[in-house]
């Protein structure tokens, strides 16, 4: 019986031609469905919120922005309210929230030992976790109905000629709104300053506590000037949030499209609008006018995100510092 | 001190508060003082970095510390104005006496230590957001220092004795950044002598620098001894020997706890060392 | 002369009672801050608890008015709503994100990347802006399809930035020794990066599911919600943070009960994804990027 030939050995590496050709398919794969679908989507919302509110571009021009009356059965549409409760709830929120957070993170990294700084960061993330709607179920339930019985009366009582607090206790309003924003906003505020804060060197610290400065000298002295950018990039980007924030705003802000001085007073914000109105829009303006709400809302955020980042780039100095926040 | 030099004093007291005076004031003085450490060991949680240290650190002179790495040499000085503790878990033993006072006393505040016994660090590490004026004015203003005038007074005349004042006079608000390493660090030696320590303490300043600038910040060494006293960490054989009037000479313990092994005149202990494990270092054997 | 003194003078005290005021403010803005997160969870327990029973996660809604029935529906709703969006989101955003890791070290790619991470700013109710444009519109019809393309669209930029941060984290030796062996490169990248790092994709995915299981927003006008059980991909479809909006803003006191216990069932998954992903994970107290 003749043995059997060998085979010819296989090549150790493939012909230069086939595995260019598989890795080409997983190449094209990964960047069309991957990259360029990525980039299609971007495209898409971009896309998908200028067409639609071209109509009511078209119709009220810059009007749009400074018109205060919002009157669907009029077919007139001016967004100033939207803006104004959007703007000023989002502005408290920020007001309350941000010497708060960044107190958290000081404390959580200059102050308290790392296991009680680290919890205090889960724990706060874990804040984050919450859904709006649940936070809102809370606002409707337990903080309105504080606000209206204990809050909003000691303010009238105590100072009934100031605009800021005029009006009727009806504890939804723009005060609650900015409130229930804050407790959204802080989480974000928080982390990344958190951050921020751990990418200082410890020699700055050590060199100011080195010529004789208090444990809180060092850090305001030479830890957060050095992370000042970093700190305002997360202000910003919390404010980036309570312009979007949509479903616990909606539930605690009181709905109603008035622009006054007074804090209790019901206001309505930007993304309150759209997801009240946008299923009863009847007509094409109607609906086109509530898109163009949303593109507003949309150009302003990614504004500030984007300036945001970039400032919290600037500190950070490795993409790690940015989470899918 | 020539009579300017007490004014100066003087108005830097002045701008304490009067209640200073009730207090048991502190007077700011420029004479040197020296250190004696007494029996000192220095933990990072339960390892123990240096054990058992005891000297007595002249006023007036430069002490070197030399010894291989990782013998608790930056350890041993950071212990000596209290930076140590700062660390989670740090912890010391023993007493670092100043002016017959324990600087480790219950009573005493570390800030008041730091205020008088200063550090410049391995890298250079000016406050980047200052401006080189604002750098040398940090502590002077940290201290209650307003008054512009004496303030800027204070820098210039830390910043000449720094030999700094000369490259940097046109351009004191520009950032402490746009300077080179060398001069970055003369700054920082600047900053501290601005609050006028008696004792600064360097922990390798030169070992991030290159040759012009360390032989520049060497010759600052030698006229600095003049005011201070100076302590110096060196992995630089040779510039210890060039720097120093008195070394020691530290070496881990099987436990790799720092030791002092011998510490005497800097002359006695390059060329007539008494212990086997220095002249075994000194001439290269290990390390 | 008078030398340095035990006792710090005056300034100095001064400036360590500020220093122990800054201290004791710090502590209390971290109490401030924690105390909300106390007190919804401690609501929600409480409210919802009492609320929890069999039907609410057998029955459908009674019609409106009368009392009783559950919210059934709603919870399957979530369930199909996340599979949508999850298997149109996280592919995409895997292969977006094994781009942006192993092919990534272009100026497209940078610019790729911030665009992903501003697009995880995109308000989630212009998300569902986009979506009713894109599936409701042509449709002519709210959809369980739409809802899922609203959540897939929010689910992307997450899973993409999670996937390439885990892929980053495997050490490039790793790819040198599978290509030093002669493996293909599309095999080094399936076969053997991406199940290095699989815990943090993994771990990404299941934070991007927590987070829109809780999405109501895109939903409000995409799914559109619905008071029966699901009839299609193509019609409206009940979801439980949908539906617990719906309840809470009507005036009707049973149905503010069930939402209280709906919200409770749906923050006990929420949390328990999250906390669970740390604990299993073992990344335990270290922040998850």
């Amino acid at each position: 019986m003749a043995a059997a030939i060998p085979a010819a050995p296989r090549k150790v590496l493939p012909l230069l031609g086939a595995a260019n050709f598989h890795d080409r398919i997983f190449r094209g794969v990964v960047v069309c469905f991957g990259a360029i679908a990525l980039l299609a989507i971007i495209f898409v919302i971009v896309g998908a919120m200028v067409e639609q509110s071209v109509v009511s571009v078209n119709t009220f021009g810059l009007n749009f922005i400074w018109g205060q009356n919002w009157d669907p059965v009029k077919r007139q549409f001016g967004a100033l309210p939207f803006i104004y409760g959007t703007v000023v709830s989002s502005f408290i929120a920020l007001l309350v929230a941000t010497p708060i957070s960044i107190g958290v993170a000081i404390f959580a990294v200059e102050m308290a030992p790392p296991w009680l700084g680290n919890t205090i960061s889960v724990v706060v993330e874990l804040l984050a976790a919450i859904p709006s709607v649940l936070l809102g179920l809370w606002g409707i339930f337990v903080m309105i109905p504080f606000l209206q019985t204990t809050v909003e009366p000691w303010f009238i009582d105590r100072f009934p000629n100031v605009p800021l607090f005029q009006g009727p206790p009806y504890g939804v309003g723009l005060l609650a709104g900015g409130l229930i924003l804050a407790i959204m906003v802080t989480p974000t505020i928080v982390a990344i300053s958190r951050d921020v804060m751990l990418a200082v060197p410890i020699s700055q610290r050590e060199a100011m506590l080195a010529l004789g400065a208090t444990n809180w000298e060092a850090t305001a002295r030479a830890v957060l000037p050095y992370c000042r950018s970093g700190l305002l990039g997360a202000i910003m980007l919390g404010m980036g949030r309570a312009v979007g924030e949509t479903m616990a705003v909606t539930m605690v802000i009181g709905n109603r499209a008035d622009i006054s001085a007074s804090l209790f007073h019901p206001s309505y914000t930007m993304a309150s609008v759209i997801a009240n109105e946008f299923t009863e829009a009847t007509y094409d303006l109607y609906v086109s006018a509530l898109v163009e709400v949303g593109l507003v809302l949309f150009v302003v955020t990614v504004l500030m995100n984007a300036a945001a980042r970039l400032l919290v780039w600037s500190t950070a100095q490795s993409s790690q510092q940015l989470g899918a926040l | 001190m020539t009579v300017e030099e007490r004014n100066v004093e003087l108005s830097l007291a002045a701008t304490l508060p009067a209640r200073a005076a009730e207090v048991g004031a502190e007077a700011v003085t420029r004479q040197a003082q020296g250190l004696k450490v007494e029996k000192l060991g220095a933990y990072y949680g339960n390892f123990q970095a240096v054990s058992d240290i005891s000297m007595d650190i002249a006023a007036n002179k430069v002490t070197a510390l030399i010894g291989p790495s990782g013998c608790g040499k930056s350890t041993f000085i950071r212990c000596l104005n209290r930076l140590h503790e700062v660390v989670r878990d740090a912890r010391v033993q023993g007493r670092v006496m100043l002016e017959g006072q324990d600087l480790y006393d219950a009573r005493m505040d570390p800030v008041v230590v730091r205020r008088y016994i200063g550090m410049v660090f391995q890298r250079p590490n000016p406050f980047p957001t200052m401006s080189i004026f604002d750098n040398v004015a940090a502590g002077l203003r940290l201290n209650g220092v307003r008054d512009r005038v004496l303030t800027q007074e204070k820098v210039e005349k830390s910043l000449q004795q720094a030999a700094l004042w000369d490259e940097v006079k046109d351009k004191l608000k520009k950032p402490a950044l746009a300077l080179s390493g060398g001069q970055q660090q003369r700054l920082c030696i600047a900053r501290t002598i601005a609050v006028g320590p008696m004792v600064v303490l360097m922990d390798e300043p030169c070992s991030a620098l290159d040759p012009i600038s360390t032989l520049k910040i060497e010759d600052l060494i030698g006229e600095l001894k003049r005011e201070l006293t100076i302590v110096i960490v060196t992995h630089n054989m040779q510039q210890a020997a060039r720097v120093s009037d008195y070394t020691a000479f530290f070496l881990g313990n099987e436990q790799r706890a720092g030791e002092l092994v011998e510490y005497g005149p800097t002359k006695t202990i390059f060329t007539n060392p008494s212990d086997q494990r220095t002249e075994n270092y000194i001439t290269g054997r290990f390390g | 002369m008078a030398t340095m003194a035990l006792r710090p003078t005056a300034d100095i005290v001064r400036r360590q009672v500020v220093d122990r005021t800054m201290g004791a403010l710090l502590c209390l803005s971290a109490i401030v801050a924690l105390t909300p997160l106390a007190l919804v969870i401690g609501y929600v327990l409480a409210n919802g608890l009492a609320g929890i029973n069999l039907d609410l996660l057998t029955k459908l809604p009674k019609p409106v008015g009368e009392l009783g029935g559950g919210m059934a529906n709603a919870f399957l709703g979530t369930l199909i709503v996340i599979l949508l969006a999850s298997i149109m989101g996280v592919p995409i955003g895997m292969l977006a994100g094994i781009f942006l890791s192993e092919m990534g070290n272009n100026h497209f790619a940078s610019v790729l990347r911030f665009l992903t991470d501003v697009l995880t700013g995109v308000p989630s109710i212009v998300i569902g802006i986009v979506a009713y444009t894109l599936i409701v519109v042509p449709m002519h019809s709210f959809s369980a399809l739409a809802g899922g393309v609203a959540l897939a669209l929010i689910m992307i930029p997450v899973v993409t930035r999670t996937t390439e941060e885990a892929l980053r984290r495997v050490p490039q030796s790793l790819r040198e020794a599978s290509l030093g062996l002669g493996v293909l490169e599309w095999k080094t990248t399936l076969f053997v990066v991406v199940p290095s790092g699989i815990g943090g994709i993994v771990t990404g995915i299941m934070l991007a599911v927590a987070r829109i299981s809780g999405e109501t927003a895109p939903l409000l006008f995409t799914a559109f919600g619905s008071r029966f059980w699901p009839d299609g991909l193509n019609k409206p479809i009940a979801a439980a943070p949908l539906q617990i909006f719906q309840y809470a803003v009507a005036p009707y006191k049973d149905w503010h009960s069930q939402a209280w216990a709906a919200a409770f069932l749906l923050m006990l998954l929420i949390l328990g994804l999250n906390i669970g992903v740390r604990v299993v994970t073992r990344t335990g107290f270290q922040r998850i990027r």
